[in-house]
């Protein structure tokens, strides 16, 4: 895969490109759809769901609030079930460690198990550079990494292709890969699937590293977990000598028992199933069987700074499910590139500012305000972080982080002069009644000037009256 | 309940310069209830405008306004969920950013009080008829703040299932967003037209002649669409129809 986020432009541009593909458009709203009302038939059969919700919460919080003793005693267990525990700062330190076990291995390709801290830092781009060639196995991510293109979804990377497009993919790109597509391949979504299993069946078997992340990461036991469908993460989980695992340092839980909560809250969310097909559990090296060789790098990359963000930090309780996505009227009619990073919809507009900071970069920067605010991504979240509250946090964040600069915006401008008329009522009824005279003036407004066309282009505007409320209230009253 | 309650109309900025007829229809219902209730002069806006796109420092002089225009009242009613919203969850961050204790406790004390018009008609008239009669076939669309920040529940079809001669029909997909988002209009048009006029051919299906929302800035945004779109479905304020007394 070569296709990369860098140099996306800010989400209006994104999103208006976006908006313009009208088959992207159909793909997306039939897919969000299908799974948004199967999450909602498997959460209410929960009478419990919003007490879950609240455990699964508090149990982040907790965990966050005392994250470096978690920390420690998780890597105290690994260790003792003998696997090799790494640290990496960001996803320069994170690549290298994995291309470096890669290569003591003498490894010129590893098989992976779908993961987002993967994609986060770039892995596959960075081991290519070393020559070693990091094989997709999930169906959704092998499409992607097939069509050179890029993941529009968290749960479903693939979301905004339909089965044409995917056989087309196929038939065109197997053969470069290893094993080529069946001849007759049709559209029929088995028929795929299977073209996909002997393809990557051959990449099982040779392969002799595996790469995963991990759901999450027990620190009393030292307990890793992946939760998968397809069973392509159970065999790179067990088939290969050597076992690399980018775990962020967030997906730490204390005891095995919190599992209980977040593996009745994830796959409701997610692909709004009662439970997932594949749970895989493991700890360290078990002589003779799977793995003899285990590393683990717990990855920052941005996650101690969303920790010290007051508002902000409770993203960090995302167990990556893909709900507010789902259920997001943006993210529905624009996808998932607009975003400009593998964390798209709702929780990617508050994820990739408080990882990476904000003030410094204008794609990063729009994306707080890639949201109505109309809170649909709040109510769903199994562990209720409440993304429109980060969402106003961090505008205020990107807003301050600009308040020094020599030529205000003519946002700022306007917001300066909004405040000055809005905090007096004496200056708030002369605009009134000077609006009032200039609209009686005017015909109806067909276009407005300047950013004002923004709203015409699409959206008549109503004639101001001839007398405010304010005016009529004293008019009739005093 | 009533007795000796003293009772402010919070107009809101937008409709007391767009839509001052919103103001008046509340004046006409709570009047017809019995309800005593008085406009302080003082009053602007709640500030959201300013707070949501991040304008925090600006918000603030605004939020003093409120305070000192509404604190010396029971209830503050306002036909706007996301401005009762906007007073009750966001005057706090406001506070605690121009960091006076003072006006902190003040938007303590005075948020709980500020009612949505729906809110306050079930709530703390307990009226769900309002003696309003409107024979017209009419959907209804619940705004996401209403909604999902106050959480109104039925209370505004409640009201409207007692405005006699109405027909009240459902809305498809009525909870999704309308694409109004404040700033996010402007911000990013296209993405709010296109859910406009999502929310627009839903209106359209039921073959209703009137939409009704509690949000005059949902229904600047679904109305514009409406009209542009030459639909022929007039937009009306929750207020407006049960202040109305139309002969059926």
């Amino acid at each position: 895969m070569t296709a990369t986020f860098v140099g996306m432009p800010a989400f209006p541009a994104a999103a208006r490109a976006a908006l313009a593909d009208s088959q992207l458009r159909r793909n997306l709203t039939h897919a969000t759809h299908t799974i948004r009302d199967r999450r909602a038939r498997v959460v209410g059969e929960v009478p419990d769901w919003e007490d879950l919700r609240q455990a699964g919460a508090d149990l982040k919080d907790a965990t966050l609030s005392r994250l470096d003793e978690h920390l420690v005693r998780l890597e105290e267990s690994l260790t003792a079930s003998g696997a090799v525990v790494h640290w990496a700062r960001d996803a320069a330190e994170a690549c290298r460690i994995v291309a470096d076990v890669a290569k003591a291995h003498g490894a010129a390709e590893v098989v992976k198990v779908k993961s987002m801290a993967t994609q986060e830092i770039g892995l596959n781009e960075a081991l290519a550079a070393e020559g070693i060639a990091a094989w997709e196995t999930d169906l959704a991510e092998l499409i992607v990494q097939l069509g050179d293109d890029l993941p529009s979804h968290i749960l479903v990377p693939a979301i905004h292709r339909n089965r044409a497009e995917i056989r087309q993919i196929f038939r065109e790109r197997m053969a470069a890969a290893g094993r080529p597509a069946p001849e007759d391949l049709t559209d029929d979504p088995a028929e795929l699937a299977n073209a996909a299993r002997l393809h990557l069946r051959e990449k099982f078997l040779r392969a002799k590293v595996g790469v995963s992340g991990a759901n999450f990461a027990v620190a009393d036991t030292g307990t890793l977990v992946v939760v998968e469908s397809e069973g392509n993460g159970r065999m790179c989980l067990t088939l290969p000598e050597v076992l690399v695992s980018v775990v962020g340092i967030e997906k730490v839980v204390p005891t095995f028992a919190d599992l209980d909560v977040f593996l009745r809250l994830l796959p409701r969310s997610s692909t709004g199933e009662r439970m997932n097909p594949y749970t895989s559990m493991w700890q360290g090296v078990t002589p003779g069987d799977g793995p003899q060789e285990v590393h683990v790098v717990m990855l920052d990359n941005g996650r101690t700074r969303a920790l010290a963000a007051r508002v902000g930090r409770q993203a960090l309780r995302c167990i990556r499910c893909s709900a507010c996505l789902n259920v997001c009227p943006v993210y529905e009619r624009v996808g998932g590139h607009a975003y400009g990073s593998v964390y798209p919809g709702p929780i990617g507009a508050i994820l990739n500012p408080l990882l990476r900071g904000v003030g410094t970069d204008d794609q990063v920067d729009s994306l707080p305000y890639a949201s109505t605010l109309c809170g649909a991504c709040y109510e769903v979240c199994p562990v209720k972080i409440d993304i429109p509250a980060v969402l106003v946090d961090l505008r205020a964040q990107v807003v301050d982080a600009h308040r020094g600069a020599r030529l205000p915006t003519p946002e700022a401008l306007a917001m300066r002069a909004a405040a000055r008329t809005l905090s007096d009522s004496r200056r708030l009824g002369r605009a009134e009644r000077l609006a009032g005279r200039v609209g009686g003036w005017l015909p109806r407004l067909a276009s407005l000037p300047g950013p004002g066309r923004r709203w015409t282009s699409a959206r008549d505007v109503p004639e101001p009256p001839a007398e405010s409320f304010r005016a009529w209230w004293r008019r009739t009253r005093s | 309940m009533m007795d000796g309650m003293r009772v402010a109309l919070m107009v809101t900025c937008v409709n007391d310069a767009l839509y001052p007829g919103t103001g008046r229809a509340v004046v006409e219902v709570l009047t017809r209830l019995g309800v005593d209730v008085d406009f302080p002069d003082a009053q602007t806006c709640c500030g959201q405008p300013m707070v949501n796109t991040g304008y925090l420092d600006e918000a603030v002089p605004v939020v003093r306004t409120f305070v000192s225009a509404f604190e010396g009242y029971d209830a503050v009613v306002t036909p706007s969920g996301s401005c009762a919203g906007s007073a009750r969850h966001q005057h706090r961050l406001v506070a605690e950013r121009s960091g006076d204790r003072a006006l902190g406790a003040a938007v303590g004390e005075l948020g709980p009080r500020v009612y949505e018009l729906s809110e306050f008609l079930v709530d703390v008239l307990g009226v769900t008829d309002v003696g309003a009669s409107f024979p017209h076939r009419v959907t209804y669309h619940p705004t996401c703040h209403s909604l999902r920040l106050l959480g109104v529940g039925d209370r505004p079809r409640r009201l409207l299932e007692g405005v006699r001669g109405l027909t009240l029909v459902d809305l498809p997909a009525a909870e999704e967003c309308c694409g109004f988002g404040g700033t996010f209009a402007m911000k990013n048009a296209d993405v709010s037209v296109a859910m406009g006029a999502d929310k627009a051919r839903h209106v359209r299906e039921t073959e209703a002649v009137v939409l009704v929302a509690g949000d005059s800035s949902c229904l600047t945004h679904i109305g514009g669409v409406l009209s542009r779109e030459r639909s022929g479905v007039r937009v009306m304020h929750l207020a407006e129809v049960l202040a109305a007394t139309d002969p059926s």
